[in-house]
């Protein structure tokens, strides 16, 4: 990040006005902290860079000349029948196995790939909060059922069953999208579970119910509001799962089904030219790797920022810690959250 | 005895488990129409006739509770999953032939990520920001965002090719069998347990830093310094015992993971073992390899996960086995 | 434990009646861990409970903690369900209603809470905590609502411009006014304060307090006051209920209770309360009870307190007694004591101990 976006940076920070009567919410005492975290900002930018990128595919493909699924003998592929390196015949990360555009294909694939993430990951949290909510709230025989149920898909070999759908009811996109979200709702479900469980024995719960409200009003405007946090770092980090998820279904040949351009299925191909085009396997495995860790960095960065306790604490670490020691109780949690941190 | 008893109620209730999970798979393969079925066993480029033979010899014919029985009897009285369409093997010669592939796979991984995984977190967190804190904490991020086919083939594209082309080719893909020379063995088989390593070590780098971070914080961490006992000793006896509980938890969770990663990493370094055959068995539609393997899968995760069990009661004096 | 109760003033019996609690009852069930979870015991948390309160009254209820006072709130309130007995509100049985059923009466009942802090939902508006009474039960939407918010606050003593605030930014005594404005939304009849005051400074407690009577006075409100500070009960109460382990040990208006308690328990908390005046602090007789609250899993038999009690003789081990108007007493002055205390009795600063 450079000067001048650090100094915009405390300009911002200076330009919002004392609010006396509003007051700050959850929300946006989060966002204050977070836009100091240089990590999850950059992360952001590349979530944002790569987004745009993948919705300016059509347009890269129409600059190129390279339709997407278009294969091209003569000028993607050597005379051995090889993929062509970067920067070859306007080629600019190189060709695949049948001489389509590489750039092309993994722009393509990551609008699947973030379609996935996102489409997947929403299914998924509505399913499992909703689920966690009512078996953490109504208890009894729902939540003994319920908790089960998570329990098991927890415990369930997720490749071994996504392979038996596949093989029942062949290979697509909507087999791909449900068998994620069947997989991503319950780890969702068990922590909102385990915070309703807390949550419900509140006064403020109690309140709730002395002034006659339903329990799904409970559930959702009372209990919900509380689990926000959690449940935003858990979405943050399912989405590079389901990005995971999916590129490894297609690589195994149970993903979405060819000519899609998508990032598993590239490095499924690429696999068998290993050994003569790098570029091949590098770009597509970049590009998978740079989404999903921007995924993760953002997850850990929001956690951070939401509980600034836990991990700051951590990282504050030995150098406080003795500075403590040293000069009796300071204030450790004012201790200066290094930016630098990861 | 509280031990035997846990055991077998474990046991029963893995019972239960194999038998829901080879009910689901019937159903879902068996309720259809009977020509989609015998199809599915035959072979999909089976003629009438011996479509006509299958649906007669397995009495697909019969009602389809009249064959859940047979199902269930062949499978839990005689272990029978039937035959491969592919080459008439029998399914149960198949897994035979397999478990000693996967089985290296999967215990050589879990071995390598348990120790990576611990040792680096262990000193990690015990030396909280360091510069091997901060490298190992990019490396976990690293780690937990990559899929493992894309571990699998970096490496090969690192390690494997550079090497061979240079000579030196200890390191190599395929399968080779123990009984043949452990050196060799271990040659074939270090590429993927690397990939299953450095995939699940980021998990338990990040678990057991954190659960040591949080132990030490303890008061009786502070008393067990306090009253002169050396760091190590402070570190290993009182706190690694009792951080390493959510560890192990973690490990149950993660069983049935394992098996997706294990797919994976076979298909990557051309193992022929349950799991790249399962695919293969999927891309021809071979319906008994595919029934056999996902109950070999569901006993596996069963066993693993009483084991666990047991490892988890025996670190923590408090869990009582009920 | 039937027999003539009231807590109400001797011309509040008819028309004057709000509520009714007969001899109500409620157990919660111990269960076993694990698998089957067997019902091993029962907790008898109100065991035969009955009063009234007269509208416009304030009936005060004190005991030690766990004495079952906050089940008894809960119960009358509806939020749990009772096991047996029955509670009339304005002549409805409202005993175990289920939620629609109860809901009318949910605006007639309202509560207060004892923690300023766990009964305000720290993640939602004090504008939308407050709201919450009118947005259940639809009774004003918008801008009405908003505004109906903000007389509240200002009829509690909140500053109504802090409606967008979040619960974090409020001090514990304004927090307990959010809390009674949120009670007070829905015009009620009757609030159950359950400890209101316990978790505050005392600085803070009179200013509460205060509110609560000027709140009585002009909305004619009917209060069930539940405190463990008997100080404070007598201030605001009409009429007292002492309970002990889940039964009802003295009942009375104010002060006959207050003035000549017959119960030795209560004897003993009044001996054990603080005295302003540091005079009669020193005459007073200290009667110092042994031992510890016994477990309501497995109460004494007879009278509960006979274990700690220190005129405790044979028969009060193994006769439950009634609640009755002892003789020399006003007659709506109810004790539960087979040797009830008589004026000017000394009790041994000691209780019985038990063999050992």
């Amino acid at each position: 990040m450079s000067v001048t976006d650090i100094a915009f940076e405390a300009q911002a920070a200076e330009a919002v006005p004392e609010q006396a009567i509003e007051g700050r919410s959850q929300l946006q005492l989060t966002w204050r902290r977070l836009r100091h975290d240089r990590m999850a900002i950059a992360s952001v930018v590349v979530i944002l860079v790569m987004a745009v990128l993948a919705l300016l595919a059509p347009l890269f493909a129409s600059l190129t000349g390279h339709g997407v699924d278009q294969p091209f003998t003569n000028t993607g592929l050597t005379a051995d029948g090889i993929p062509v390196p970067p920067g070859t015949n306007g080629f600019i990360l190189g060709s695949d196995y049948i001489g389509r555009d590489l750039l092309i294909r993994i722009l393509y694939g990551a609008r699947l790939s973030l379609f996935v993430g996102i489409t997947t990951t929403l299914i998924a949290t509505v399913a499992g909060v909703t689920i966690g909510l009512v078996a953490g709230y109504f208890g009894g025989w729902v939540d003994s059922v319920l908790a089960r149920f998570i329990d098991a898909v927890l415990a369930f070999p997720v490749v071994v069953l996504a392979l038996a759908l596949a093989a029942v009811f062949g290979a697509s996109l909507p087999i791909v999208l449900g068998v994620i979200s069947f997989f991503s709702w319950a780890g969702i479900s068990r922590i909102v579970r385990g915070q309703t469980l807390s949550l419900k024995e509140k006064e403020y719960i109690e309140a709730a119910r002395s002034l006659g409200a339903a329990p799904l009003r409970i559930m959702f405007v009372d209990i919900l509001p509380n689990l926000i946090g959690p449940v935003l770092v858990l979405a943050t980090l399912y989405i590079p799962n389901a990005i995971v998820f999916e590129a490894t279904l297609s690589f195994l040949g149970i993903g979405i089904p060819a000519p899609t351009a998508d990032w598993g299925s590239i490095l499924s191909e690429a696999q068998n030219y290993y050994q003569v085009s790098w570029w091949y396997v590098v770009f597509p495995a970049a590009a998978l790797l740079v989404t999903t860790l921007a995924f993760n960095l953002l997850g850990d960065g929001i956690r951070d920022a939401l509980d600034p306790r836990t991990e700051r604490l951590f990282a504050a670490g030995r150098k406080s810690r003795r500075r403590r020691r040293r000069e009796g109780p300071a204030i450790a949690l004012a201790a200066p959250a290094g930016g630098s941190e990861a | 005895m509280a031990l035997a008893r846990f055991l077998v109620r474990r046991v029963l209730t893995g019972i239960l488990v194999l038998w829901l999970v080879a009910t689901g798979t019937f159903f879902l393969f068996f309720a259809r129409p009977v020509l989609v079925v015998a199809r599915g066993l035959a072979g999909r480029a089976a003629s009438p006739q011996v479509i006509q033979q299958v649906i007669r010899d397995l009495g697909l014919d019969q009602p389809l509770m009249v064959q859940y029985g047979h199902f269930l009897n062949r499978l839990f009285l005689h272990l029978d999953f039937g035959y491969s369409y592919y080459n008439g093997e029998s399914v149960k010669t198949i897994i035979a032939q397999d478990i000693p592939i996967t089985a290296s796979v999967v215990v050589g991984g879990v071995v390598l990520w348990l120790i990576v995984g611990l040792s680096v977190g262990i000193i990690s967190a015990t030396r909280p920001r360091s510069l091997f804190d901060r490298v190992s904490t990019v490396g976990v991020l690293a780690g937990l965002s990559a899929p493992t086919f894309v571990i699998g083939e970096l490496l090969i594209i690192a390690i494997f090719v550079p090497l061979n082309q240079h000579g030196f080719s200890w390191i190599q893909t395929g399968y080779y069998p123990l009984s043949q020379g452990v050196i060799p063995w271990m040659g074939h088989m270090i590429l993927p347990w690397v990939t299953l390593a450095t995939v699940q070590a980021a998990v338990y780098t990040r678990l057991s830093r954190g659960s040591l971070i949080d132990t030490l914080g303890e008061d009786y961490i502070r008393t067990a310094r306090a009253k002169g006992l050396s760091e190590r000793r402070v570190v290993f006896r009182h706190g690694v015992r009792a951080a390493l509980t959510p560890v192990v938890s973690q490990l149950g969770v993660d069983i049935g993971g394992l098996l997706g990663g294990v797919v994976v990493v076979e298909q990557v370094f051309g193992l022929s073992g349950l799991g790249q055959d399962s695919v293969q068995a999927i891309a021809t539609g071979n319906l008994p390899v595919i029934i056999g393997f996902v109950i070999v899968a569901a006993a596996f995760v069963v066993v693993a996960n009483i084991v666990v069990d047991m490892c988890y009661a025996l670190l923590d004096p408090r869990v009582r086995l009920t | 434990m039937s027999g003539p109760l009231s807590a109400v003033p001797a011309d509040g019996g008819g028309s004057g009646e709000l509520l009714r609690v007969e001899n109500l009852v409620k157990y919660f069930p111990v269960r076993s861990t694990g698998m089957v979870r067997r019902t091993i015991g029962q907790v008898q948390a109100v065991d035969g409970v009955s009063l009234t309160i007269g509208r416009g009254q304030t009936l005060g209820l004190v005991g030690e903690t766990g004495c079952g006072k906050s089940t008894l709130a809960r119960c009358i309130a509806g939020l749990i369900p009772v096991t047996s007995g029955t509670v009339t509100f304005e002549g409805h049985d409202i005993t175990n209603l289920p939620r629609r059923a109860m809901r009318p009466f949910r605006r007639e009942i309202q509560m207060i809470f004892q923690d300023p802090y766990g009964s305000l939902n720290p993640r939602r508006r004090v504008g939308a905590i407050i709201g919450d009474p009118f947005a259940i039960h639809k009774t004003a939407t918008g801008n009405e609502r908003k505004r109906a918010v903000q007389e509240l606050m200002e009829r509690v003593g909140l500053n109504p411009e802090h409606y967008n605030r979040f619960p974090a930014e409020f001090s514990g005594g304004q927090r307990q006014r959010i809390g009674v404005a949120r009670a007070l939304a829905l015009r009620p009849k009757l609030i159950i304060c359950d400890e209101p005051v316990s978790a505050l400074d005392v600085s803070i407690q009179a200013q509460v307090l205060n509110l609560l009577a000027d709140l009585q006075d002009d909305f004619g409100l009917s209060y069930l006051f539940i405190a463990h500070d008997l100080e404070v009960v007598r201030h605001v109460s009409d009429s007292v209920i002492v309970m002990y382990l889940g039964r009802i040990a003295e009942a009375g208006p104010k002060d006959p209770v207050y003035d000549t308690p017959r119960h030795p328990y209560t004897a003993a908390l009044l001996s054990a309360s603080p005295a302003a005046d540091p005079e009669s602090a020193a005459s007073r007789q200290r009667i110092i009870l042994t031992g510890d609250v016994p477990s309501p899993i497995n109460p004494p038999s007879g009278c509960r307190f006979h274990p700690r009690c220190p005129k405790a003789q044979e028969l009060c081990s193994q006769s439950v007694p009634e609640l009755e108007p002892k003789s020399g007493g006003e007659p709506t002055h109810l004790t539960a004591c087979h040797y009830p205390v008589q004026a000017g009795e000394i009790l041994a600063s000691t209780g019985r101990r038990e063999p050992v």
